[in-house]
């Protein structure tokens, strides 16, 4: 859905973040959220509801919506837009309500 | 002026149950209400159907109890049905959960007691030892040493289950009159005029089932409802995969997936402020009783205050000065409800309460203590 | 620890207040959930590159952020502040978390300046994937350096919608369209205001001059748009409105914002309905003090302003603060205080235009479609609220203890003013009359683990046993 801006940027390139958006390799530069990365990704939407199974994609990008909850290194529901993301940082998408190992 | 054959004055679990109970019983019934933000006792509710720890001591409210238990699961059916509404409801025993062995031998002891005031009406327990109990519910913390079983409890979704009783009484004719508090109410045997929300309200019978606005009511009528403020708080978490088989007493989960937690039982008065060293405590409890739960977020919590009795008891009276004029107080909204609509109501409607609710006559408070 | 100010939230209004307060001596604290400050106008704004697309309106925020570096100020990023408890004898209680670990701090005053949040859009279709608020697009241009991929079109109304489209035509990735929804009476009505546009000069040329950007740009834009709504079956196809269709991969919505009253609600604090922004504000006195006395509010969180009001709002209250505390004499601080006020005017004297002009279109506050979905979390739509208000439910609580919307995560955050619009027109009351929900702690989510004082491994709970 979100490409990186193409133009070149004054003073090099920057350094830039691999993570792994549902085993897909991304970069995105330092500083980006987890859900930036799954945008930066191209997939089309990062959760189903727990209700109805609908899919969602981000929509405020601030931490008020919650419609960007997905699971990061292993934990589910979180708030991507609110994760700054870091190196081999493992992004998946949140499918319905979590299901924890209760044992 | 409009006539009713019975006014309930307040729309909460208890007010609406009665309600419903009478439009079903065919009386032309008007429920009066406050606004949207008050009290509200219900919208706090845990939402269990609980019997296993209900009158210790009261023989008379182990059975009441018992009774809207055994009443609960029709009565749940036919809500459901006529509404279309999902209560949630499941009756297949619950445990109290118990830590420690300190805990754990005053519940034994308790249940004991139970069994035995029960007398010939008969209690069905059994004490559940750790190894047991944790075969039942995966996870459990080692800090667990048991918990007691009773197959009568159970639990339900207390606000679809008050989404419910508001449905079931509006189709069945009643009438909702919300904002309308009640400004001046003058009070005749069976002849009650009620000035609310700039009209004249009047009945042959009236119930007062407003929770902790009945102690001030009630006199009104004739009445004593001597009920004061309790806070309770619980936190739910978000949604996860289905735990446990039944509910555990302080602990338990929605068919959604929601978990709740409570409880605390703190005196403040009429503060329905939320601190966090009680949330702390149940958060703590808690992840004694299954660690897992730690990993699970608190997506929403609250504070509510709980209407509570002197000794923990229903109050159930009716008017010796104003017949007609009855109340209902109880702190169990949700376990009642079977009782309030299926019994209650009816009695209200024969104009007179059955003997087996004399005990809990507020006239029990005017005994002088012994010297 | 105890400290003198709290201050809740690192956008303008915070970071002012901040260096302020500790350069007037208070001992200062100021917490913000994001990791870096700037709140939303001025999020990333420290490491933006100098040709930033974003503009040097934006780039002016980075003199905040460094005067809140160089000051005495305590600063917690990367912190949730889950309850607060106003007032304690020696001072109010906050509940803080961070990396899974719970805390209090006691702070003599508290400063809630949490800022905006957009109002929300209930058209159909807006809870498909591909439509965002217009602020969401400028984040991720902020932040992430991304812009939108394929046919964007931005649709609403008011400076934030003109001023994104032009940034994403700079940043290379300009709107397909502007669908501008600003309903025809709103220009006579925003005539009456005439007067505040010369005391408000420089932002209305700022106003002019977004505009006629946008036409050098290209960008075509659509004006008096109605019937918005949203087409697709997995995800954006296309945007429709009473006058035509346009294919699009992205939509970003925007009629304007809002206070973000979470805080303050679940603090209690009175707050009043402003009819002319169209919400719900905290009541405050012209320091920002609130109906409790150590609790203040500055910033867009009191009532739309700006970022320029926010910061002025923000000394303030730090002024304010210091005053009460010991550390400033009455006529030093009403001295300090004037020339604030005077550009307090400035700021706010376009505003009655603005709002005026900007007004949203009635069925942008209450949605004709029954199906539309108000609360997105649980997905109960607008025609379930008016069944439950038609039971007998008058106000959004009632409303949520009969069909549960509000009571998803985000606690409603998005739905708030939506439900409180759908009753109002239901019962055809003033949306003053109404109210709004009641929201509890925790104000964010935290874990059982983090409230309970556990730290949480997952590894290591089979170990446990």
């Amino acid at each position: 859905m979100f490409r990186p801006r193409s133009d070149g940027v004054s003073g090099g390139p920057v350094a830039r973040i691999a993570v792994e958006v549902e085993g897909r390799a991304v970069s995105v530069p330092p500083g980006a959220s987890a859900a930036a990365a799954v945008l930066a990704a191209g997939l089309t939407s990062i959760r189903d509801t727990p209700i109805g199974g609908t899919e969602r994609a981000p929509y405020c990008m601030m931490g008020i919506c919650f419609d960007c909850l997905a699971e990061i290194d292993g934990v589910p529901n979180r708030q991507s837009c609110m994760v700054t993301v870091r190196p081999g940082m493992r992004i998946r998408r949140q499918r319905g309500a979590r299901s924890l190992d209760m044992s | 002026m409009r006539v009713f054959d019975a006014i309930v004055i307040g729309g909460g679990l208890v007010g609406a149950a009665i309600g419903y109970g009478l439009v079903c019983a065919g009386l032309k019934t008007a429920i009066l209400d406050e606004g949207d933000v008050a009290y509200r006792a219900s919208r706090g509710n845990f939402g269990l159907v609980w019997v296993q720890s209900k009158g210790l001591g009261a023989p008379h409210y182990q059975r009441w109890t018992r009774a809207s238990a055994a009443a609960w699961p029709l009565f749940a059916d036919q809500l459901g049905e006529r509404t279309g509404i999902a209560i949630g409801h499941e009756q297949k025993g619950g445990v109290q959960l118990c830590l420690g062995a300190d805990e754990l031998a005053r519940r034994c002891a308790t249940m004991e007691q139970m069994q035995r005031e029960a007398g010939n009406f008969g209690f069905d327990y059994r004490m559940i030892e750790h190894d047991e109990l944790a075969a039942m519910l995966p996870g459990l913390g080692l800090a667990v040493t048991g918990a007691s079983w009773t197959p009568y409890d159970g639990h339900a979704n207390s606000l679809a289950l008050f989404h419910a009783l508001h449905r079931g009484f509006a189709d069945k004719g009643g009438s909702y009159l919300a904002n309308c508090s009640v400004r001046a109410a003058v009070a005749a045997p069976g002849d009650f005029r009620i000035e609310a929300g700039g009209e004249t309200i009047a009945a042959p019978k009236i119930v007062l089932a407003a929770g902790l606005g009945n102690a001030e009511l009630a006199p009104l009528f004739g009445l004593h409802a001597p009920v004061r403020p309790q806070r309770g708080q619980i936190l739910v978490t978000e949604r996860t995969n289905r735990a446990w088989p039944i509910p555990l007493g302080s602990i338990r989960q929605t068919p959604e997936g929601s978990i709740l937690l409570g409880s605390s039982e703190e005196e403040v008065g009429f503060d329905t402020g939320q601190k966090p060293e009680i949330m702390q405590n149940i958060a703590r409890r808690a992840v004694l009783s299954f660690p897992w739960l730690a990993e699970l977020q608190i997506v929403r919590a609250w504070a509510a205050l709980r209407v509570m009795p002197p000794d923990g008891l229903p109050i159930y009276d009716e008017s010796e000065r104003f017949p007609g004029a009855f109340t209902a107080n109880c702190h169990s909204g949700v376990t009642l409800a079977a009782a309030h609509a299926s019994l209650f109501a009816l009695m209200v409607a024969k104009g007179a309460l059955d003997p087996m609710l004399a005990p809990f006559s507020a006239r029990r408070f005017d005994v002088p203590a012994a010297v | 620890m105890t400290v003198d100010l709290a201050i809740v939230g690192a956008g303008p209004a915070g970071m002012a207040a901040a260096s302020l307060a500790a350069e007037l001596g208070l001992d200062t604290l100021l917490i913000d959930e994001a990791d870096t400050p700037g709140g939303q106008i001025y999020r990333a704004v420290e490491r933006a590159p100098e040709g930033s697309p974003l503009g040097a309106d934006y780039l002016a925020g980075r003199v905040l952020v460094a005067a809140l570096r160089a000051s005495t100020a305590q600063y917690r990023p990367a912190t949730s502040v889950w309850h607060i408890d106003p007032a304690l004898p020696g001072g109010g209680t906050l509940s803080l978390a961070a990396g899974g670990k719970s805390e209090t701090v006691t702070a003599r005053h508290i400063l809630i300046a949490t800022g905006a949040i957009e109002r929300p859009v209930p058209i159909a279709g807006w809870t498909l994937p591909g439509v965002m608020t217009a602020g969401a697009a400028q984040i991720l241009l902020k932040t992430a350096d991304l812009v939108p991929e394929g046919r964007a079109v931005l649709a609403g109304q008011g400076p934030l919608l003109y001023l994104v489209a032009l940034q994403l035509a700079r940043a290379g990735a300009p709107p397909v369209a502007v669908l501008e929804t600003t309903p025809w009476a709103n220009y006579r009505a925003a005539a009456h205001f005439g007067s505040g546009l010369w005391a408000g000069r420089r932002d209305f040329g700022r106003g002019l001059a977004l505009w006629f950007n946008l036409r050098r740009a290209g960008i075509a834009v659509r004006r008096g748009v109605r019937g918005l709504r949203v087409l697709g079956r997995r995800r954006v196809e296309a945007v429709a409105w009473e006058a035509g269709e346009i294919a699009a991969d992205l939509l970003f919505l925007h009629e304007g914002v809002i206070p973000n009253t979470q805080i303050s609600l679940g603090l209690g604090l009175t707050h009043e309905w402003d009819e002319r922004q169209l919400c719900w504000r905290p009541v405050t006195d012209d320091w920002g003090r609130t109906s409790l006395a150590n609790i203040s509010v500055a910033g867009d969180g009191g009532g739309i302003g700006g970022a320029g009001a926010a910061a002025l709002s923000g000394q303030l209250a730090a002024l304010d603060a210091a005053h009460s505390l010991g550390h400033l004499d009455t006529a030093e601080c009403d001295r300090r205080a004037i020339p604030i006020r005077a550009g307090l005017a400035r700021e706010r004297a376009i505003r009655p235009f603005f709002d005026t002009l900007y007004r949203p279109a009635d069925t942008m506050l209450s949605p004709a479609d029954d199906a539309i979905l108000a609360c997105r979390c649980e997905e109960v739509s607008v025609g379930e609220i008016r069944r439950a208000v038609r039971l007998g439910a008058t106000g959004p609580n009632q409303v949520k203890a009969f069909i549960r919307c509000g009571m998803g995560p985000c606690q409603g955050r998005v739905c708030g003013p939506i439900v409180s619009a759908v009753i109002a027109a239901e019962r055809g009351a003033p949306t003053a009359a109404i109210g709004t929900y009641r929201p509890r702690a925790p104000y964010k989510p935290i874990t059982i683990g983090t409230l309970a004082g556990v730290e949480v491994d997952p590894n290591q709970i089979a170990d446990t046993k």
